[in-house]
Order: structure tokens, then C-alpha cells, then sequence
């Protein structure tokens, strides 16, 4: 209070909220990039239960624990639990969405280099939920 | 309230008590005594995890157990009373008033703490301090989750009364000389909060009640196996806990407003803006809780709208670290403990504040959320900021309320190693977060970054043990046999100016 100007207050303040619009905007435009799904994507169905991830390919093929994708297409993951919530995350590829009973979420991704890369369970569910993990391998294309 | 304990009583008369400065004296060693459990159980987490396999806990459960009740306890056990416990010392005496507007209601609150702290602890409940559906529903074992949901129930009545309390001394007791803008900052942080507090709290309230009968299997609100969504729970749950979080922060920042002029030996920079800052902080900070929820599947508009929420509370926090750097700016500063601990906790306040402007950035989020970023984003603010400006305010008050001085020299050995310490924990489990490790994990894969990454949190966090066991032992032997304080001038900064509400009074 007082006689004092405040207007050095005002100014960061202003500087504050520029630089605020800016992040939101940045990250609004990333994001909309980012969850939009291409449209030849392959549906792989992924399922989280205690203390294991299941994938099942379009064509029906089923694996546990391991994924098998190729080097450059792109796949979309239908993520879904039988009994507590997970979280599917394989963080190399920035994936990430829970895996929530009830529900169906998706994300996709498109694996740019042949390699191995681990997936993991992020949110908590119960005693082994630090061993749930399995491995994501990318593969040249067949074709 | 100076040299009460210098007259010797016997201990049931404090007990008993519905005096303010009494019940303030038992909500401080009540939440002191949980920083340290809590703590002990913090140094078991890090001793776990400083290697790959299992260390010094014998199973995953046990290991789930305790950051389950670690993080319980230091929040609502440790951080909510010793905030109660400020306002009970403060916010009578900043007001002009004799005591709490009521005074039997402020000792019930009180002593529900006990019993609930009990329930936790004789409990110790495995589903962390978030209580997810379906997992607390159908896999949660036994009494220990019934016991932590009737504690946190009990704590949740507890919160809800102190802040009735607090709103009406502030409201309705204060002087009548005394405009609501002559209000101390302390004060008016008392009443931002207890606002939020009497807002926020129902909601998981009644979230509570639905998780315990859905336990009990006669309803299914969050049972998806009964037509109910484990997500409905996560919004109600986040609906009261992101506004508790500026319950948690706002009080710890009115501690600041208290320190900072006073060591700075000039006036607030800005009254006006800090009571500005702490009325939008308590507004914005219900218009964002469902920035915790990005990755449960939530559309694009709903992530868009909780990050704009999220952003919008970001200049508020800013003015405030504005208002103490222009405070202090020109100032005759006296680096005494409590002002170390005031300025390191800005420091910090500052970099959690610029860690969660990543978090709320929706595609950002996607890289951090769950993982060991987040655990060092918010102990940054519980630690970093809250405990700081609280253990510096505790410090700030001693003289006051022992008629002792602390030893100045510990105080200062207690604020180097933690400032040191909290850097080397919180800062190191940003990076490990940005590494991919999750949290809440009992063991992990050896890879080599992980390692490097939890040993040095691991050393970080025996440094803040070692220094938390300096201030023991300053507490304890400065309050029977430290050097008798001058309760006009305890800091030696000259003159009474600077301690406005002791001085209008005496009879405290």
C-alpha cells in the first residue's frame, strides 16, 4: 500500500501472462498434431491386467508380454483393463494413456527405427505393478 | 502469547485448554512429531531404492504401504496442523480479538487429529494416498483401508471446522477499528484458504462415503464391474485435492509475508497485490483439477480447457514471488534462520512453479505424468515451499512462544543441509522422470541412468535426515535451556516497528 507506482508490477505481470498464452498455445497446436490418428493405422488391442499386458493384432494373433511391430507404420492402440486401472506407456515413443475398466482409450503411434524399447505400467495397481513390463520390438517391414 | 511456557502447568491444564495460543501449542508438536514419522518413512524410500532388487524392505506390499503413509501423513498430519497451529497462535492476535470465535470448537478439531492419526498409522493402508477405484474397491486388503478411509473422514470433519473457526474470527471478531483492509497478509492467507478449504472438502467427502460402501459392496459408484466409473471417482477426488493444494501453499506463502518485510526491515512492497494475489489463487485453483487426469482419455476440449485453467493460476503465484523479491529489493536484509528459510523457499516456490508450467502443457504431460517428475514437481512445493516456509516461520515464532532463543548456528547448519539436500532429491527426480521411471515402483530394471539418478536422491535425502535431526535436537535443548530471548527484539533488528500485533498486545 502506499503512494508508490506500481507499475514494474504490472509489466511482469504482463510479461507472465504473454509468456503463458504462448505455452498454452504452443502446447494446443502440438497436441492437436498429435492425437490426430492417420488413417491407415493398424489396431493393436492392448489389454492391462494384473501384472501383465496382453496384445492382440488385426489379423488375430495374439502375444503376452512382447510386441511385435514394423518400422514405419503407424498403429493404433485401443487400451483397456479387466481389473484395476493401468497406464500403457512406452515412454521411448511418448505413449502413454490408462487402461481403465469400462473404458476403451487409444493412442497411436509410428516407429521410426528398428530396436527394442521397454513398455511399462505408470499408474499404481497393486503388488507386482513395478515388475509390469514388457517389451515393444520394432521390425524391418516384411514387405 | 509470549512466556506462556515459562510458567510452569501441568501438562493436562494444556491439554484441556480451549486457550488459542494452547491448542496452537498442541497442533504444532502433534504435526512436528508426524514430520518426523513421516519423514523416517521417507528415508525407508530412498534407502529401498538406492539400488536395483530389494534392499532394506522386505516385499512390494510393505514397500506400498509405507508411500502410502508417508504421503498421507506429512499432508494431512504434518502440513494442514502446523498451519492450524500458526493461525491459532496468529490470527486472534493480528485481528485484535481475544481469542478463536470458538474456542471449544477449535479443541474438538484438534482432537480429532489424534484418533484419525491413529486409524492411518495403526492401518497403514497400501492404496496410496490418492485411494484409485477400482484398486481400493476390490483389491485393497482389509481393515487398512477401512481404517484410512474413516481417518481421513474424521481429518476431513477436522479441516472443515478449523476453517469455520478461522473465517469467522476473521470476518466477525476483528477489531472494529480495523478495516478487512488492514488485515495482516498472514490473516487474509487464513481466510483464502478456509474458504477453499469449506468449498473443496464436501466433494470428497462424500467421494469417501461412496468408496467405503462401495467396499463394502452395497453400492457400485466406482465399480465397473457394477455399472459404475473408477474416472467419476478421479473427479471428484482431484475436484477438492487441486484446490487443497493452495489450502496447502497459501498459508505457508502468508508465513513469507510475515518474514520477508520484517528481516528486509521495509514494508511489504505491495499489501494490495499480495491480498490480490491470494483472493485469484483461490478462485483460479478450482477451475484445474482435471489437469491430473490427461491420460485417462479425456477429449481434446476437456484437456484444453483444464490446461487454460491450469495456466491462468501461474501469474497469481507470480505476483507473489514478485512482491517478496521487491520487497527485499533495497532492503537493510538480515540473514537470520528464519529468513534463510523464507528466501530458500521462494528459490524453490519459484522452480516447482516453472516445473508445472511443463506438467500442464498438454503433450508435455504425456512425458512426465507418473513418472518420478511429478513426485519431485510436487515435494518441491510440499517440501520445498511449505515445509520451508514453515519450518522458517517455526523458527520466526520461537522466541515467541518458548521466551528461549533457538541456537542460531544449527538453525543455519538445518537450512544448508535441507536447501542442499531438497535440491539434490527433487531436482534429480526431475531428470529421472524425463528418464521414463514411474512412480511408486518397490524395485526397477538396473539401467545405468536410473541408478545414478536414485543415488544421488538417495544421499540427498540422508543429507535432509541428518539436518531434520539438527533441529530435533535445536528444538528440544533450545526450548528447556536456550538463551532467554527479548521477546521486543529477539532477531536484534532494532525497534518495535517491526513486531506490530505483539506489541498492541500485552496481555498476550
Amino acid at each position: 500500500m502506499g503512494g508508490h507506482s506500481n507499475w514494474p508490477e504490472w509489466i511482469y505481470v504482463g510479461i507472465v501472462i504473454a509468456l503463458m498464452t504462448w505455452v498454452g498455445a504452443e502446447a494446443w497446436e502440438a497436441e492437436r498434431l498429435v492425437e490426430h490418428v492417420p488413417e491407415d493405422a493398424k489396431v493393436i488391442k492392448v489389454t492391462g491386467q494384473q501384472w501383465f499386458w496382453t496384445f492382440e493384432h488385426e489379423d488375430g494373433t495374439k502375444e503376452i508380454g512382447e510386441l511385435h511391430v514394423e518400422k514405419g507404420k503407424a498403429y493404433k492402440f485401443e487400451v483397456m483393463a479387466t481389473d484395476v486401472n493401468h497406464s500403457f506407456n512406452i515412454h521411448d515413443y511418448v505413449v502413454l494413456i490408462d487402461a481403465i475398466p469400462g473404458r476403451v482409450n487409444t493412442v497411436w503411434f509410428a516407429p521410426d527405427k528398428v530396436g527394442e524399447h521397454d513398455i511399462q505400467c505408470r499408474e499404481y495397481c497393486g503388488l507386482i505393478h513395478y515388475n509390469m513390463r514388457g517389451k515393444l520390438i520394432v521390425e524391418e517391414p516384411l514387405s | 502469547m509470549v512466556l506462556e511456557l515459562q510458567k510452569p502447568r501441568p501438562i493436562w491444564q494444556i491439554m484441556f485448554s480451549t486457550h488459542h495460543t494452547d491448542v496452537g501449542l498442541l497442533y504444532l508438536i502433534s504435526s512436528l512429531g508426524f514430520l518426523f514419522l513421516g519423514g523416517a518413512l521417507a528415508l525407508a524410500i530412498r534407502a529401498e531404492l538406492f539400488l536395483p532388487g530389494a534392499q532394506i524392505i522386505a516385499d512390494a506390499m510393505t514397500f506400498n504401504r509405507i508411500f502410502t503413509v508417508h504421503g498421507t501423513t506429512l499432508i494431512f498430519l504434518f502440513i494442514i496442523p502446523f498451519a492450524s497451529a500458526v493461525g491459532n497462535y496468529y490470527v486472534p492476535i493480528m485481528v485484535r480479538y481475544k481469542d478463536m470465535a470458538y474456542p471449544k470448537l477449535n479443541a474438538i478439531a484438534f482432537w480429532m487429529i489424534p484418533p484419525s492419526g491413529a486409524l492411518i498409522w495403526l492401518g497403514f493402508a497400501d492404496f496410496t494416498w490418492y485411494a484409485t477405484p477400482p484398486y481400493s474397491i476390490i483389491s485393497a486388503p482389509g481393515p487398512a483401508a477401512d481404517m484410512w478411509i474413516f481417518g481421513l473422514k474424521i481429518l476431513g470433519i477436522s479441516s472443515v471446522l478449523g476453517a469455520i473457526n478461522f473465517v469467522v474470527t476473521i470476518l466477525k471478531c476483528k477489531h472494529p477499528d480495523m478495516s478487512i483492509g488492514q488485515v495482516p497478509l498472514l490473516a487474509w492467507s487464513f481466510l483464502s484458504s478456509s474458504l477453499i478449504i469449506l468449498v473443496a472438502i464436501p466433494t470428497f467427502a462424500a467421494a469417501l462415503l461412496m468408496l467405503l460402501t462401495d467396499r463394502l459392496g452395497v453400492s457400485g459408484f466406482f465399480n465397473p464391474a457394477m455399472g459404475g466409473d473408477p474416472i467419476a471417482y478421479a473427479h471428484l477426488f482431484w475436484f477438492t485435492f487441486h484446490p487443497e493444494v493452495y489450502v496447502l501453499v497459501i498459508p505457508a506463502i502468508g508465513m513469507m509475508y510475515e518474514i520477508i518485510p520484517r528481516f528486509s526491515r521495509k514494508p511489504i512492497f505491495s499489501y494490495n497485490s499480495g491480498v490480490f494475489a491470494f483472493v485469484l489463487l483461490s478462485i483460479v485453483g478450482f477451475s484445474s483439477w482435471a489437469h491430473h487426469m490427461y491420460a485417462t482419455g479425456m477429449s481434446f476440449t476437456e484437456k484444453t480447457v483444464f490446461m487454460v485453467g491450469t495456466l491462468a493460476a501461474v501469474p497469481a503465484s507470480a505476483m507473489h514471488v514478485f512482491n517478496f523479491v521487491a520487497t527485499m529489493w533495497n532492503g537493510r536484509i538480515r540473514f537470520s534462520t528464519p529468513m534463510m528459510w523464507a528466501v530458500g523457499g521462494i528459490a524453490l516456490f519459484f522452480s516447482a512453479g516453472a516445473g508445472g508450467v511443463v506438467n500442464s502443457a498438454m503433450p508435455l504431460d504425456f512425458t512426465t505424468h507418473d513418472t518420478y517428475w511429478v513426485v519431485g514437481h510436487f515435494h518441491l512445493f510440499v517440501m520445498g515451499t511449505i515445509a520451508f516456509g514453515s519450518i522458517g516461520y517455526l523458527y520466526y515464532m520461537f522466541p515467541y512462544v518458548t521466551g528461549r532463543m533457538y541456537n542460531e548456528t544449527m538453525g543455519k547448519i538445518h537450512f544448508i543441509l535441507s536447501f542442499v539436500g531438497t535440491i539434490l532429491v527433487f531436482f534429480t527426480q526431475h531428470v529421472l522422470g524425463l528418464y521414463g521411471m514411474p512412480r511408486r515402483i518397490f524395485d526397477y530394471p538396473p539401467i545405468p541412468e536410473w541408478i545414478a539418478m536414485n543415488q544421488i536422491a538417495s544421499i540427498g535425502a540422508m543429507i535432509i535426515g541428518v539436518s531434520m535431526a539438527v533441529f530435533l535436537y535445536n528444538m528440544i535443548y533450545s526450548s528447556g535451556k536456550g538463551k532467554l530471548a527479548d521477546t521486543n527484539d529477539p532477531f536484534g533488528l532494532g525497534g518495535k516497528y517491526y513486531y506490530p500485533f505483539e506489541a498492541k498486545n500485552p496481555s498476550h
